[in-house]
């Protein structure tokens, strides 16, 4: 079924300062596959957006780029700062981004080291990765598992540690990819009640139109690398033929 | 699912669990190099090795026998080593035909075998209890503070780490080919050994590119957070008084029976 792409019929909301803008962003993998045309987008202080679309969208490779992982033709700033090869590190202190596998992202043996990673490669003092390696695991209610073994964790557990592993690096902009994917729905719960109440600006992609409808105001659909509609997510949600035109469903 | 079958730490409070690691990894390098040392056929060093092991076994609640279990399994490796009872040139003590060739055994060969087998007998079981009495991170932690190059110990770090994850993956791999290997009534399941070994080909292909995904979506994952290329960790290790009477006590201990072994 061929996909028309509609030019972004829904307003998107007022801004103050933006933490995220993206500009006209293209990219291609080294195989000749082209994955982005031409993305752009912009995120203010305290903005919770949802990311959605077709497996193969472009969701992951774009939250690739926004800490520079990837490098494609366009403009990415965070916080006003535009990011180049320079910049990097600073850019990555700001950027909280959590992978989809947390067997990806928690690499160290134990929780703790794994939490304290990127306070310590910010090269913060000793005592400075300490409480916010306290603070992350409180903000996440993990403060028991600091010593635990990461591979003796459910799935559940997993995701937490590894939301707190970057929120242990106080991001201006959160990313998360498919962070409800997998899991139970006691666990899937606890992670909407975290995100509700993080006061961070986040972008999370996700194939959950139920936690799009109950947690963000504002929806980004994507599809096949562009941007097909950056709106009010009630809007969005209600617009059933263009829902099905992108591989969505209503919730 | 978890496979903890390789998480050989039991959680205890001996006086060997408290011990600093930094000195239980020391000691228990130098006792396998002083036991690789010791010349052939020192069997008072031998047995003073054996003592020494016995009570650092005791000093670890785990109970007399512990590391003699499991050392079992090891073992048959040191049969690698069998090769020397026809090579060293000595007193033939028997002679026996194999494949048409003669072997035979000396009594100086025979001799180093015996060595051989009890020295790296030693060497396996302290090893077993250094991992036994010391959690695995602290254990790196321990080694880094030894000076062992970063490289060495971030890839034992990683490769405890993910050992799980692939052991995991392995299973899955084989759940997914039993659960696709059928028969029909009367027929034998499976095609012919080329066939399997084809499949077989094919699954360890498979794990070496999740593998090999993985490590770039792991490698993704570091830079997110800071990667440069250097680690940094963090460690509350702190070494006492005791630690230090230990360490002492323990290289004497090893120097002893170094002399014992050589007059």
């Amino acid at each position: 079924m061929p996909v028309t792409h509609v030019k972004n019929s829904f307003a998107p909301p007022e801004v103050g300062g933006d933490v995220l803008v993206v500009k006209d962003l293209h990219f291609s993998y080294p195989d000749g596959h082209s994955a982005l045309h031409g993305v752009s987008m912009k995120l203010s202080v305290g903005d919770k957006v949802a990311l959605v679309g077709p497996n193969g969208a472009g969701k992951s490779t774009l939250m690739l780029h926004l800490n520079g992982i990837l490098g494609g033709h366009g403009e990415v700033e965070i916080a006003g700062q535009r990011l180049t090869r320079d910049n990097l590190p600073a850019i990555r202190a700001m950027v909280g981004l959590v992978f989809q596998n947390p067997d990806d992202q928690l690499f160290s043996p134990t929780v703790f080291e794994d939490v304290a990673f990127g306070p310590l490669h910010m090269g913060l003092p000793e005592a400075d990765v300490r409480a916010r390696v306290d603070a992350a695991l409180e903000a996440v209610r993990m403060t028991s598992y600091r010593d635990r073994l990461s591979h003796h964790l459910s799935v559940g557990e997993k995701k937490r540690i590894a939301i707190a592993t970057v929120l242990s690096m106080n991001p201006s902009l959160l990313i998360l990819d498919e962070p409800s994917a997998g899991l139970d729905p006691r666990a899937r719960r606890t992670l909407i009640n975290l995100l509700r109440e993080l006061p961070i600006t986040m972008l999370v992609s996700t194939h959950d139109m139920k936690l799009v409808q109950e947690l963000f105001p504002r929806t980004i659909v994507m599809d096949e690398g562009r941007v097909v509609a950056d709106g009010l997510t009630t809007e969005i949600l209600e617009d059933e033929t263009f829902l099905t035109a992108h591989g969505l469903e209503k919730p | 699912m978890h496979f903890d079958a390789f998480d050989r730490y039991h959680e205890k409070e001996s006086f060997l669990h408290r011990l600093d690691p930094r000195v239980k990894a020391l000691v228990t390098v130098i006792f396998i190099v002083s036991n690789a040392l010791l010349p052939d056929g020192a069997w008072l060093a031998f047995i003073f090795g054996w003592i020494f092991l016995i009570a650092a076994n005791l000093l670890s609640q785990l109970g007399i026998g512990y590391t003699l279990k499991r050392s079992l399994v090891a073992l048959p490796f040191a049969l690698i080593a069998i090769t020397v009872l026809f090579t060293i040139p000595g007193k033939p003590l028997f002679t026996f035909q194999l494949f048409a060739s003669h072997f035979t055994v000396t009594d100086a060969g025979f001799l180093r075998f015996v060595s051989i087998l009890i020295r790296s007998w030693l060497s396996v079981q302290m090893a077993i209890l250094l991992v036994a009495v010391t959690r695995f991170p602290d254990l790196i932690h321990a080694l880094e503070h030894l000076k062992v190059p970063a490289i060495l110990t971030t890839i034992i770090a990683f490769l405890y780490r993910y050992l799980f994850v692939l052991t995991d993956e392995v299973f899955r791999l084989l759940r997914a080919r039993e659960s696709r290997s059928a028969a029909t009534t009367g027929n034998r399941s499976g095609g012919g050994v080329l066939w399997r070994a084809r499949v077989a080909g094919n699954m360890a292909g498979q794990l070496f590119l999740r593998s090999y995904e993985r490590s770039d979506r792991i490698y993704n994952a570091m830079l997110s957070r800071g990667y440069s290329g250097h680690l940094y960790t963090l460690n509350a290790h702190e070494m006492k008084p005791r630690d230090y009477y230990v360490t002492a006590l323990a290289i004497v201990v090893i120097f002893v029976t170094q002399i014992l072994g050589r007059f």
